[in-house]
């Protein structure tokens, strides 16, 4: 069947799966703060609830560990929760029904359950919101077995990956830059899925492969397009999933260019970074580097207030630049 | 008021007799009986298996708390669920578990429960409604109140029971949860089983008001206090909170009041309660001793009935340490099994 393609913004894609979803399943209900008649503090839920009522799109009180709780419980006993937290940094009054009972329920059981809930994290800095609504989580529970973690960096992809998540009978934790939520790209109309677990080559490239995260995507683009003018031919890898990670396309990328930068917004250390730049290191890609493996990651640092400040703070095109030219010439 | 009291004062038979003897038939309440003997002889064998070595890790021994378990679960059907805690061995025999694939998961075997992955703190049986127990404390509490908007979504008549302890009560979970609840008149049930201690703080040192039931009344729902070592008492308050959730009316917080006779756990040295206490409640307010008086003296059964159900549930437990025993341990190679749902 063709299915119309139009211009959607992420937040509409969000929307529409979320949209589909509650029509054709009736399992699925949204819950989360203000996402009724407000719309959600992204304008993401909309007017759901004049189309689903208040009965499928769920205001919670301001209870974060206990509204995670209630779609964690929800969804073990039959149902298809989609959780919206208001920020990304709300997760951590939550953690407890994220990491000790939604990841571990059906290991605990011995398999007898499934826990089939979805939680959306509005994330990521640039919003001047400083240090306690910017950051970028998505490390803490791509740490966790029994999680699926995905950061999906545009329209189609949010769309599809939302269904599949949906679809997915694990729990799955979505992040969704804010910055993301605004920018626009062609999105197929109906139902479709786009595959949790699988990265995308968003650009082919001989001479260095950048894997990034989310909004980093876009950002490693533009600063490819500048290095072709110079000669430099880059490969961007799209992770989408953080959790589990695919390791084969990143493998197969740095076999094939011998140099590896990876780009994220989550604080450097200890990061998605640390964990592509160890599983290269583990890989036969390993043999094929030609020059170290560099990571641009978020400062170590909470994001501040002062906008030239919270620039500093993630990587941005111009860093991505510098990085290739150095990493582009450098060797062993 | 006994049967010969009542018919001294020429009442109508068993008008005024204590709830679950106008409730339910003569096998119900020797069943009753049998389950509270089969919880305490579980523990008791699951206590003695690791002594000696058998089950390794530790566990939570709920011996005293048993007519809490049963009375709560008498009015519910196996279409009911219950989330439950690290105390929970009670609560999973009383919602109708076997304790064979009960021993088996403590022993860590693949015929367990959690095919021995779980252990004691997380001993579940969805077959029988248990959606679990929870090594968090007041974990449990926001999911059965998960459970109860599925109930409610789906129209079913399910209701949905939380046991928690005194301890949990001071969680935010807790007061998320009984806030959320109310607010949506989800059929849930909250039961605070109070033994009087968080391992070692007690309710005076921990606790802001003088009985846990008295926060219901922050979350507008009944709250009611019950003595959890008699077992009627605490079927009727579940009773009623059940008729109340089953009609849409909404959540009830129950505290049942009882006592733990062991330690905490297996690292507990006792320094923050005395012997003279521990002594008055297994002397004087046993659960056990207190039902199979009264079952005597209501003529519903006579001593050699209850040695009867004794051996039988000697036997049941002999038996299911036996199965555990012989049962198969899990395969290293399948470490990684039940991490994700495997799609074939
Ligand atoms: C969140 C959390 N904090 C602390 C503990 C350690 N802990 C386990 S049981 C317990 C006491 C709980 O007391 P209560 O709720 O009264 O239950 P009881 O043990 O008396 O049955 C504590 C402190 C835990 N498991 N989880
Ligand atoms: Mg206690």
């Amino acid at each position: 069947m063709d299915q119309a393609v139009r211009e959607l913004s992420y937040a509409q894609a969000i929307q529409e799966a979320m949209a589909i979803a509650l029509e054709s399943d009736e399992r699925v209900f949204l819950m989360g703060e203000d996402i009724g008649v407000y719309g959600g503090a992204f304008q993401v839920t909309g007017d759901l609830v004049e189309r689903f009522g208040a009965d499928r799109v769920i205001d919670t009180p301001i209870s974060e560990l206990g509204g995670a709780g209630v779609a964690v419980g929800a969804a073990v006993t039959g149902l298809r929760p989609i959780f919206e937290f208001q920020f990304s940094d709300f997760a951590t009054l939550a953690m407890e029904q994220i990491v000790n009972q939604a990841a571990k329920m059906r290991y605990m059981l011995g398999g007898a359950v499934s826990v089939p809930v979805v939680m959306r994290f509005p994330a990521g800095s640039g919003t001047g919101a400083a240090a306690q609504h910017s950051q970028s989580l998505e490390a803490w529970l791509g740490h966790v077995p029994g999680l699926k973690v995905i950061q999906p960096a545009t329209p189609y992809d949010v769309k599809g990956m939302l269904l599949a998540a949906v679809a997915d009978p694990d729990p799955v934790m979505i992040f969704e830059h804010k910055l993301l939520y605004k920018t626009k790209g062609p999105v197929p109309e109906g139902y479709y899925t786009v595959p949790i677990g699988k990265a995308e080559i968003r650009r082919e490239g001989r001479d260095l492969t950048i894997v990034a995260t989310s909004i980093m995507v876009h950002k490693a683009l533009e600063a490819a397009k500048t290095l072709e003018a110079e000669g430099i031919d880059v490969e961007v890898v799209d992770l989408r999933t953080i959790r589990p990670m695919d390791k084969e396309t990143v493998i197969e990328s740095v076999k094939k260019t011998s140099r590896l930068l990876c780009v994220y917004e989550g604080v450097k250390t200890l990061g998605v970074g640390a964990e592509v730049s160890a599983m290269i290191a583990e890989s036969e890609a390993f043999d094929f580097l030609d020059a170290p493996i560099v990571r641009l990651g978020g400062a170590e640092t909470p994001i501040p207030y002062n906008p030239e400040l919270e620039k500093a703070t993630v990587p941005q095109v111009p860093d991505i630049l510098a990085a290739v030219r150095s990493l582009a010439t450098g060797s062993r | 008021m006994t049967v010969a009291q009542a018919k001294a004062k020429n009442l109508p038979a068993g008008a005024n007799l204590p709830f679950i003897y106008r409730e339910y038939s003569a096998e119900r309440l020797k069943l009753a009986l049998h389950k509270m003997y089969l919880i305490r002889q579980f523990e008791e064998g699951a206590e003695e298996s690791y002594m000696r070595g058998l089950i390794h890790g530790t566990m939570h021994l709920s011996i005293g708390q048993e007519a809490s378990a049963m009375g709560i679960c008498m009015p519910l059907t196996n279409d009911d669920q219950i989330t439950s805690t690290h105390r929970g061995h009670g609560h999973c025999i009383a919602k109708g578990a076997e304790v064979s694939k009960m021993f088996a998961e403590f022993f860590g075997k693949t015929t367990g429960y959690c095919r021995g992955r779980g252990g004691s703190m997380h001993i579940a049986d969805v077959t029988t409604g248990n959606l679990g127990a929870n090594g968090i404390v007041g974990g449990g509490i926001p999911i059965a109140v998960g459970a109860a908007l599925t109930a409610k979504r789906l129209k079913s008549d399910r209701v949905v029971i939380s046991f928690f302890g005194d301890g949990a009560n001071n969680e935010g979970a807790f007061h998320e949860a009984l806030n959320m609840a109310s607010l949506w008149k989800l059929p849930v049930i909250f039961v605070c089983e109070n033994n009087g201690y968080g391992m070692s703080t007690s309710m005076a040192r921990s606790t802001a008001v003088a009985n846990v039931a008295d926060r219901a009344a922050a979350y507008s729902m009944p709250g009611v206090i019950v003595d959890g070592n008699v077992l009627s008492e605490v079927a009727e308050a579940s009773h009623e909170a059940v008729r109340r959730a089953r009609l849409g009316e909404g959540p009830t917080l129950i505290e049942s009041k009882t006592y733990r006779y062991r330690g905490h756990s297996k690292s507990d040295r006792n320094r923050y309660r005395t012997k003279e206490e521990i002594e008055d409640w297994m002397t004087n307010r046993d659960p056990i001793v207190r039902y199979e008086n009264e079952l005597m003296e209501f003529g519903i059964i006579d001593q050699a009935g209850i040695e009867a159900i004794r051996e039988a549930v000697r036997k049941e437990i002999a038996d299911g340490i036996e199965f555990a025993k012989a049962s198969p341990s899990p395969e290293i190679r399948n470490l990684e099994r039940y991490v994700y749902t495997e799609t074939v």
